[in-house]
């Protein structure tokens, strides 16, 4: 496989970051108590996300999913409207409406972020549609974990999208459980990837922790939708590092599990590749510096920022309504 | 100008919008050509003229329809999509409730869904339990849907219309019983607005409150009672929701008696919100309770004369309306 080449590299470093940073600050705001929201913790798949989301065009289509925080800052959300609505406020993406659950901002292909399991692949199958219908070349990706496809809609969506050679990629992030189940427990084949044969489709299964893996599959798969061959299901091994959600219990993951995934982690990988190819500590230490300045000042914009008035649960409704 | 049939009228009203927007397709099970362009042949013809990929032929696969159109929409274009019959939606009712209807919302008003769902049931040809039922209160229990339903080939032709023409999701439910009705076709671009409901027949002592097939057995004892000096008015209310409150409220505010009817079953049906709504908004107008009349409380049944016996009885709803007015 080619070396990926280094302003790609640098690009999928710098998305990685702002995965992870906003992670942090997500998590630290809510153990300080200044903000009191469901989150769904993406610590240990940045750069899955960021490596997906970096193999996409502008203009290309994203579904993702309650952990969606990875795929909505890489894909390059404004992240004042983003810090916005996860904390309930009129500057939010959905003025507060949506919430952490629901990010939606089209203008950068953030379609739908559902907040039912599985879901989001049906829908992705209508935007892959939509772009077939129309010609305008543009790729669809959804998001999902380990857990979604064990749900009916998994199986429809991927017979539908071979069917009708839809451009899309079902981007399967196995983070190895689904909800507080683990993988073993939950599934009796060894991998999600090997099921898109049962379709004909064409699946790939990668290490979710390596750049040098991911992102070239993920490219791969995405120039094979673009360019009519129809869906390809990638499935990209990770590690949720911590629970469900924040502040849920995770004593059911083994010590073994744990160690493995501490092992595994992809950030000092990442880092150790980037040194590997030439970027200076301290060009790294500065994305990162710059990255924390603008979530803080995206945080401070959020929390000053007004309540959505009342009047907001009546409109939005219908057309007549908005 | 011609006599048109409710298909014809469906199918007339799909074929101009593809015409003219290229936004507009169908999908579902059976639909294209190859399949004789519908099991009840209401896209007959399209595939011919628009292509495989308007007229998509689909798996049986419910989720995957209603999903497809609904990321469709979100895309910009209008779909179409059919649910052969209505109790399918029990497999797909994540997708029309939880997303279809509250996209908009969610969204903040960013991404609508601009999608009709067509679907056909109806009690009266032996498809027993589950390829019968009326279940429209589901959805008009659901904020962020239209629920429609034509009762004449041409306010089928006309909502259709404007289903297709509408910025958000509309269930559009088709009476099997109801596809060989005919009336004088109303012509090309003719719309029904959403929302409005029809006042198919005038009358003073009482308000007959129906839609779909049941506004047929309404006409009918309307009639039958005028000849015994008892002037019933049929309101049809043509979307179920959100409905016409206000040519509702006008027409008991008029007559000062109401009987809302429907297929469905009685129990939590909208025959009982509207009530509930008439005796909230009309109490100083109304001369008695407002009474209800839906299906029997369980399954439909197969063998003739239970599924007869099943259905809202032409001779109860005349027994009503002659207690209500004090005739009985």
């Amino acid at each position: 496989m080619a070396e990926i080449d280094r302003e790609k590299l640098l690009d999928i470093y710098t998305r990685t970051m702002k995965v992870n940073r906003t992670d942090e600050k997500f998590r630290e705001l809510l153990m300080q108590g200044k903000v009191a929201v469901m989150y769904y913790c993406v610590r240990g798949q940045e750069l899955a996300s960021a490596a997906a989301m970096a193999a996409l065009d502008d203009d290309d289509y994203v579904v993702c999913t309650y952990r969606g925080q990875g795929e909505q800052t890489a894909k390059g959300i404004p992240i004042e409207k983003w810090w916005g609505e996860c904390l309930g406020k009129e500057t939010g993406t959905c003025k507060g409406k949506g919430g952490t659950m629901h990010i939606t901002d089209p203008d950068t292909g953030i379609m739908v972020t559902t907040g039912v399991v599985g879901s989001g692949l049906p829908i992705a199958n209508g935007l892959a549609m939509a772009s077939q219908n129309n010609g305008d070349g543009r790729v669809t990706l959804v998001s999902f974990g380990d857990g979604a496809a064990n749900i009916g809609g998994f199986h429809e969506a991927m017979n539908m999208a071979q069917l009708y050679k839809l451009p899309i990629v079902f981007f399967c992030q196995n983070n190895r459980y689904g909800e507080h189940t683990a993988f073993a427990d939950h599934t009796d084949s060894p991998d999600i990837s090997s099921r898109a044969a049962g379709y004909g489709m064409k699946g790939v299964k990668v290490d979710g922790n390596n750049v040098n893996e991911v992102y070239p599959a993920m490219e791969e798969a995405v120039e094979h939708a673009r360019s009519g061959k129809g869906p390809v299901l990638v499935e990209a091994m990770c590690y949720r590092m911590m629970g469900h959600f924040f502040g849920s219990d995770f004593s059911y993951m083994p010590e073994e599990h744990l160690a493995e995934m501490q092992a595994e982690d992809p950030l000092p990988k990442l880092r150790k590749v980037m040194l590997e190819r030439q970027f200076t500590e301290e060009e790294l230490d500065k994305i990162v510096a710059d990255i924390d300045a603008e979530i803080d000042g995206a945080v401070q914009h959020a929390l000053d920022a007004p309540l959505p008035s009342t009047d907001e649960i009546y409109k939005d409704v219908l057309e007549e309504t908005a | 100008m011609a006599e048109i049939t409710m298909t014809q009228a469906l199918n007339l009203a799909i074929d101009e919008a593809m015409a003219e927007d290229d936004g507009v397709f169908c999908l579902g099970e059976d639909v294209s050509a190859k399949q004789g362009g519908g099991v009840f042949k209401v896209t007959a013809g399209l595939t011919e003229k628009y292509g495989e990929h308007r007229i998509r032929a689909t798996p049986i696969s419910e989720t995957a329809i209603v999903g497809a159109a609904v990321g469709a929409a979100l895309a910009g274009q209008r779909p179409i999509c059919e649910i052969m019959l209505m109790n399918f939606v029990g497999v797909c009712m994540d997708q029309i409730v939880n997303h279809a209807a509250k996209l908009r919302f969610m969204s903040g008003g960013q991404t609508p869904c601009p999608m009709v769902l067509r679907t056909t049931t109806g009690v009266g040809v032996g498809f027993g339990g589950q390829h019968s039922d009326m279940l429209e209160a589901w959805f008009a229990h659901v904020a962020g849907i239209h629920v429609v339903t034509p009762s004449n080939a041409a306010d089928a032709r006309g909502l259709m219309r404007s289903a297709i023409d509408a910025n958000d999701p509309v269930i559009f439910i088709e009476n099997i019983l109801c596809y060989g009705l005919t009336s004088e076709d109303p012509g090309p671009g003719y719309r029904v607005p959403l929302g409005k409901a029809a006042v198919a027949r005038e009358g003073s002592d009482i308000s007959l409150i129906t839609y779909g097939r049941t506004v047929l057995d309404a006409m009918e004892i309307a009639g039958e009672l005028d000849k015994e000096g008892i002037s019933v008015e049929v309101i049809d209310l043509r979307t179920i929701a959100p409905y016409d409150e206000e040519t509702v409220l006008a027409s008991v505010r008029k007559t000062g008696r109401a009987i809302t009817l429907h297929e469905a079953v009685k129990p939590f049906g909208t025959g009982a919100e509207i009530a509930a709504n008439i005796q909230e908004k009309c109490w100083d107008s109304l001369k008695g309770p407002v009474r209800r009349i839906g299906g029997t409380f369980s399954a439909v049944p197969f063998a003739t004369h239970l599924e007869q016996a099943w259905i809202p009885q032409k001779s109860d709803m005349i027994a009503q309306i002659k207690a209500s007015v004090g005739k009985a």
